[in-house]
């Protein structure tokens, strides 16, 4: 058994996964219809994402694992997620600024998977990456929209930014699982994508009149399995039907 | 007619039969949902990918496929879910976006400016599938579905659904 690449599979798996279930809080409760549709879409695209990981790693893990018992059944210190995707969704600009840094982080990392030397890692970073592209310009636009809007907006994205800034450098430090896939081509050496990432998002930021923040002590921990508080009260929902009815099924 | 006798051609004609449970008026051949047909000893195996990645009807349609393939007397049917190369609207067949049209559903232009990355940039001219006129404009790039987006009719004033280019 491949413990490296089952944990490097369900980072990515529980990434997409908790970001899904954050943006899907939205439902019934985006400011217009139009956008509470675009965000409940971009989060079925993640669900979507993080079936196709759970499923390879359940493969990979064999037994009785399937891509259910892997989401509904770890335990919080099992989950492999950056705490960027955990924190509450906050007001439309935290919700678009989480999704902005995220998407520039994916689309520059799945560019880099589709050449995994893992075939099935490099077929679902391939099939993503179409769908990210439209995340990416969707978030671009409305990160520039709120911050070049009006001086309600340009404050809540200026608080949104100061939330959020602190987790984006996990995006970037590699666990040590992270490290060894990227060793083997299999993964991306993740640290190798920070300067386009800080390259993409001072040019939007600029766009958006908005300063690039200064030097921040940045939170990590969530790749290993230390999370915020915010990770339990998103299991109290995802994983209810599970933890009250085991086993239960449609 | 026995199981070996069975072709590809008849197995493809059931096949036609079985619609996306989400755009009803398309079969899951006229969208390039089946990739492959594949017969492995005494297993069928039906090689499909999915539209976009978090397609909900995928699941419904891999148990469809079983049920319609073992009215032909295949016991043992396997479905393989392949994701690359990617499924694109240009595999969508000529007849898919004939179909798609006279279902009220704008089908997919060919790939152009809306599969690239540039911000605001003016939405694709879409044809109205009701009137036929260019005259119309996106409301929102999301739709009611993964694969579509929502248009209106300047003509006509009609507001309709764009399969969209991907």
């Amino acid at each position: 058994m491949n413990q490296v690449l089952i944990d490097y599979t369900l980072h990515l798996a529980d990434n997409s996964l908790i970001l899904g279930q954050r943006n899907a809080e939205w439902c019934g409760h985006g400011p217009v219809l139009e956008q509470d549709i675009a965000i409940t879409n971009i989060s079925l695209d993640l669900i979507g994402q993080a079936r196709n990981f759970y499923q390879y790693a359940a493969i990979l893990i064999g037994n009785d694992a399937t891509e259910d018992s892997l989401a509904y059944l770890r335990k919080e210190a099992e989950f492999k997620n950056c705490l960027l995707v955990e924190q509450p969704k906050g007001d439309w600009a935290q919700t678009i600024l989480r999704q902005f840094f995220f998407s520039q982080y994916q689309y520059l990392l799945f560019q880099q998977m589709q050449n995994s030397k893992d075939e099935q890692l490099a077929a679902i970073a391939e099939k993503s990456l179409k769908e990210v592209t439209y995340h990416l310009r969707w978030s671009s636009e409305w990160v520039i929209r709120l911050g070049d809007g009006t001086d309600e907006s340009h404050n809540r994205i200026l608080k949104a930014i100061d939330e959020l800034w602190q987790y984006t450098g996990e995006l970037f430090e590699a666990s040590s699982y992270e490290l060894q896939v990227a060793n083997n081509a299999t993964g991306v050496d993740v640290s190798k994508l920070k300067e386009q990432w800080m390259t993409k998002v001072k040019e939007i930021f600029s766009e958006a009149t908005l300063n690039m923040p200064g030097k921040t002590l940045m939170q990590t921990g969530g790749k290993e399995g230390k999370h915020t508080e915010h990770l339990a009260s998103i299991f109290t929902e995802l994983q209810y039907m599970q933890k009250t009815y085991p086993g239960c099924d449609w | 007619m026995t199981i070996k006798t069975i072709d590809k051609k008849t197995i493809y004609t059931y096949l036609e039969e079985i619609n996306d449970p989400e755009v009803p008026a398309l079969s899951i051949i006229d969208l390039g949902i089946v990739r492959n047909v594949r017969m492995n000893a005494d297993e069928l195996e039906v090689v499909i990918t999915p539209t976009y990645t978090g397609c909900p009807a995928m699941d419904m349609i891999a148990t469809t496929i079983k049920i319609q393939l073992a009215t032909l007397g295949f016991k043992k049917i396997k479905i393989t879910q392949v994701l690359s190369p990617a499924w694109t609207t240009e595999w969508m067949s000529e007849e898919g976006k004939r179909k798609l049209k006279e279902y009220g559903i704008a089908p997919p232009n060919h790939k152009q400016q809306v599969c690239d990355q540039k911000l605001f940039a003016a939405a694709e001219a879409v044809q109205c599938p009701h009137c036929n006129s260019y005259d119309t404009h996106r409301i929102s790039e999301f739709g009611s579905t993964a694969c579509k987006a929502l248009y209106q009719c300047d003509d006509c004033k009609e507001p309709f659904d764009y399969f969209k280019c991907h």
